[in-house]
């Protein structure tokens, strides 16, 4: 089957979306708990358990975030194109950051020392926590407009510094993404992992989701109230070859709002964001931890969609050149290319799902103090 | 213009970079299969010790494997990063083949390695032995799309240039997928994976034997790996890069290269074995020669020819002035002047675009340069002879060592002998590195030998990077040779660890270090 050109385009939008909650539900939730890791284990076999609680999973997990790399390289060329090369050094905190969580993971319980291990821990902690960070304050720069131009060539150039993205309403995002993960990563451990590192956990999962709730709101507030949205004024036929420059585009205050009140039913999402934190924290104080682990994962999505469909149709607004701004419209891929990609993520996706939920299945248990000590040689 | 230093520097990290993935990568290729087909026999015959091989020999694996992931990062990195105008202007078709290695391998391979290393308790033998086999197949399947991609970049099938969208697009996937280069380079490259992980697992089974040490595994293990590795060696031999060289020009140009074949030689052509490549003359010293092997080898006939670089340069200085011309009329048609003349001109003369951008680095018009500068770009056009002369002759020579090494070691442990014949074993061991220098040199050969292309005949590599600045790239790159070698220093230190304890890491007290504690305690 081959679908319209527009469509496909639409579609694609909602694909990198999917991905992206993918990638933070399930890596996301594995770099929550190496955030907590340092602070909820106090020694070395209750840091043996929160590890062990994702032992089998952060490497398949991880896959989602390659995953959506090269999702977003196929179906969108000139944003990976420009979000990777602009946000250079960013990109390669992260990167770096990425290293040390295989080797992390992998490496801390080969050699028996508490110097070997101990800094293994805050190899993991430095590698699960700056992603989220970084990423959050990407997507405060996206809404804010990246200073990048698009020459006659289609060849594109950044003019901001890495110190640029630092900006106080990127860093608040920052915070909001590095809350939401930990508060994921903490209802994880309550879950998966015995008393009393799962309390612990417990308690820092309640304190993130308290923290991601408010800052949540805050941030909101900032967009609805002091910054300026990006409103396409004159849009060519969607149905056409993509081409970054030939749209105009304008800025409004407040205009990041728009697509609420044109679709209501869109409000869903940031209420998803905020009631999945609060009911998260509901739900841990209740000792269910299984609810609260479904509410984080609503709450995540939620935040991420409100993103995007703030943003919508924008993906990376340009702020230097407001025509070159990067659309779902005009950053695309060819027809075929994206017809070609969704049909092999209709496949794979679902096939992935279920092979991973049965290693979830296969591997679930509650990891205690007790089978660590057991098993000491075959564990992480 | 070009900053030409920083197309040096970009090059410098993407090599190092890939280079040092690379070294990781052979060993997880091969390695998967080497578990399977101990796991296979230990779920047959219900033998512990073929449980010990897979679980020990899969530690060493993991060692491996960590870093294999940890380095793979950043190539899905890097493209982006470091080569946004590629990214940008092959993304349609480049993009797909990494996506689909995502969702189709990486996910595979990725989810069931977890299961290998902590599911033993928590499966039946046969569902581990599945998630074993899931895990191998992923990591072959991904080799084969990184493959793909890899071979669109040296014979850029099934795809066109659309002026609209300013780029590449794709025009027939199937072609994309059978497209012979990606094919040949695919069998070649996982055999040699293949060989690597087998060397690995003949050398360090040959040092316990050599110190007579746990010899019931070490033999077993000996016997797995050189029975695996010289039916890979053979593959890698026998289905050799050689045939991809039929197809598309730059692997021609690649071959005259490798060949140090200056001039078409009257058929079937000589087989230089060694020599002095002089890029200057264009000549070669003190050359080798082996008569017929050349035109044999290269055309599989006694009667095809060979084009030398010379003929091949005059062939290109026709192209890049056919891309003056198409580039005149590229940016006709992005001016708006996309009259249907204009396009079918353009559309006449498209595929020498590629050649015209050759002049981007002389001239930013294109369409003014001079003559000088137009025989400067016929020079670019073919790589460096003689770094590829001897980077081909050093990947052929640790292939042939190799294949010595498995012959004999099979030879022998099939006659029961191999313990006496201490001077294989040692081979065997101090053997190990050369599937590897086989591998890194193949690489340099393949990429080196595509130059001065990113997208052969498409997009010349110094237009392919980043709008990014010499000193960007001097900190990253820093970074990178910094974490890489903190990285490999802790990886070869533990596998050196690990390897010299043997079976012993497991503490099943069944082992060579766990008796003598049993001893003495």
């Amino acid at each position: 089957m081959l679908f319209d050109y527009e469509t496909l385009k639409l579609i694609w939008w909602g694909l990198i979306g999917a991905l992206l909650i993918g990638f933070a539900l399930t890596d996301g939730m594995d770099m929550g708990v190496g955030t907590l890791l340092p602070f909820v284990g106090k020694n070395d076999t209750e840091r043996r358990v929160v590890i062990n609680t994702v032992g089998a999973h952060w490497d398949g997990n991880q896959v989602w975030f390659v995953t959506a790399g090269g999702t977003l390289f196929a179906a969108w060329p000139m944003v990976y194109a420009t979000a990777f090369s602009g946000f250079y050094f960013a990109m390669l905190l992260v990167l770096f950051a990425l290293f040390l969580r295989p080797v992390g993971f992998d490496y801390r319980s080969k050699i028996d020392t508490h110097k070997w291990r101990n800094s293994w821990d805050w190899a993991l902690f430095v590698g699960s926590t700056i992603p989220p960070l970084v990423f959050g304050i990407a997507f405060g720069n996206l809404l804010q407009g990246v200073p990048f131009t698009l020459d006659e060539f289609m060849r594109t150039s950044y003019h901001g510094s890495f110190f640029g993205l630092l900006n106080p309403f990127g860093l608040l995002c920052g915070l909001v993404s590095t809350a939401m993960i930990t508060m994921h990563g903490g209802f994880w451990l309550q879950l998966r992992a015995d008393t009393p590192v799962g309390d612990r956990a417990g308690r820092a999962g309640r304190i993130s989701a308290l923290v991601t709730g408010v800052l949540f709101l805050l941030a909101g507030a900032w967009v609805a109230f002091g910054l300026d949205g990006y409103v396409i004024t004159q849009l060519p036929d969607t149905n056409g070859l993509p081409d970054p420059l030939a749209k105009t585009v304008a800025l409004q205050p407040g205009a990041w709002l728009n697509n609420y009140d044109a679709q209501p039913l869109t409000l869903a999402f940031p209420l998803l964001g905020l009631l999945g934190a609060v009911m998260g924290m509901l739900c841990s104080m209740a000792c269910r931890p299984a609810l609260a682990f479904t509410a984080s994962s609503l709450s995540i999505a939620g935040i991420i969609l409100t993103a995007g469909v703030s943003l919508f149709p924008f993906v990376m607004p340009s702020s230097l050149n407001l025509n070159a701004s990067l659309t779902l419209w005009d950053a695309t891929s060819s027809q075929m290319t994206l017809n070609l990609m969704f049909w092999v993520v209709a496949i794979f996706l679902p096939i992935i799902i279920s092979y991973t939920l049965w290693c979830y299945i296969k591997m679930w248990r509650k990891v205690t103090v007790n089978e660590i000590e057991q098993n000491s040689h075959s564990s992480y | 213009m070009i900053d030409a230093s920083l197309v040096e520097l970009s090059r410098w990290q993407f090599a190092i970079t890939a280079l040092y993935h690379f070294l990781f990568v052979p060993l997880t290729l091969g390695m998967t299969w080497i578990l399977v087909i101990m796991e296979s026999v230990y779920v047959m015959t219900g033998r512990e010790i073929y449980r010990d091989m897979t679980k020990f020999w899969g530690k060493l694996f993991g060692i491996n494997f960590a870093l294999g992931v940890t380095t793979g990062l950043t190539m899905e990195f890097e493209f982006g990063t470091n080569w946004s105008y590629y990214s940008h202007y092959v993304g349609d078709v480049f993009g797909a083949p990494l996506a689909i290695e995502g969702l189709m391998a990486f996910f595979l391979e990725s989810t069931f390695v977890g299961m290998f290393f902590l599911g033993w308790d928590r499966l039946s033998k046969r569902q581990h032995l599945g998630c074993t086999a899931l895990m191998a197949l992923g990591t072959n399947l991904s080799a084969l799309w990184i493959l793909v991609a890899n071979g669109w970049m040296q014979n850029p099938v099934g795809a066109e240039f659309n002026y609209q969208t300013m780029r590449m697009e794709m025009t027939s996937f199937a072609e994309l997928v059978f497209n012979p280069v990606a094919q040949v380079k695919f069998i070649h490259t996982v055999s040699a994976g293949y060989v690597a992980a087998s060397m690995f697992v003949l050398g360090i089974s040959a040092y316990y034997i050599l110190h007579g040490r746990d010899l019931p595994f070490a033999k077993r293990s000996f016997s797995v790996a050189a029975g695996f590795g010289l039916a890979s060696v053979l593959s890698v031999i026998v289905l050799g890069d050689e045939s991809g060289y039929e197809v598309g020009d730059v692997q021609k140009v690649k071959l005259a290269a490798i060949e140090a074949e200056w001039e078409r030689e009257p058929a079937p052509a000589a087989f230089t074995l060694f020599g002095l490549p002089d890029d200057e003359t264009q000549e070669t010293h003190y050359a080798i020669k082996i008569p017929y092997a050349m035109g044999i080898i290269a055309t599989r006939s006694l009667t095809g020819q060979v084009d030398g670089i010379k003929e091949l340069e005059a062939k290109h200085e026709i192209r890049i002035r056919n891309g003056m011309i198409a580039y005149d009329y590229l940016q006709k048609l992005r001016n708006g002047q996309d009259t249907p003349e204009n396009i079918a001109r353009f559309d006449e003369l498209k595929k020498d675009l590629g050649y015209g951008l050759l002049l981007k680095r002389y001239t930013d018009k294109v369409t003014d340069a001079t003559e000088a500068q137009i025989q400067l770009a016929v020079k670019d056009s073919t790589p460096p002879v003689a770094p590829l002369f001897f980077t081909f002759r050093i990947m052929v020579a640790c292939g042939v060592a190799s294949l010595l090494i498995f012959a004999l070691s099979f030879y022998y442990n099939a006659r029961r002998q191999i313990e006496s014949k201490r001077w294989l074993l040692r081979a065997a061991l101090y053997g190990i590195p050369l599937p590897w220098i086989a591998i890194e040199t193949g690489w340099f050969v393949a990429e080196f030998g595509r130059q001065p292309w990113a997208i052969s005949e498409i997009l010349p590599t110094f237009m392919a990077t980043s709008s990014l600045t010499s000193s960007d790239l001097i900190i990253s790159l820093s970074g990178f040779i910094t974490f890489y070698t903190v990285l490999a220093i802790i990886e070869f230190w533990l596998m050196f660890k690990f390897a010299r304890l043997g079976p012993s890491c497991l503490h099943t007290g069944k082992y060579h270090f766990e008796r003598d504690h049993a001893a003495s305690a």
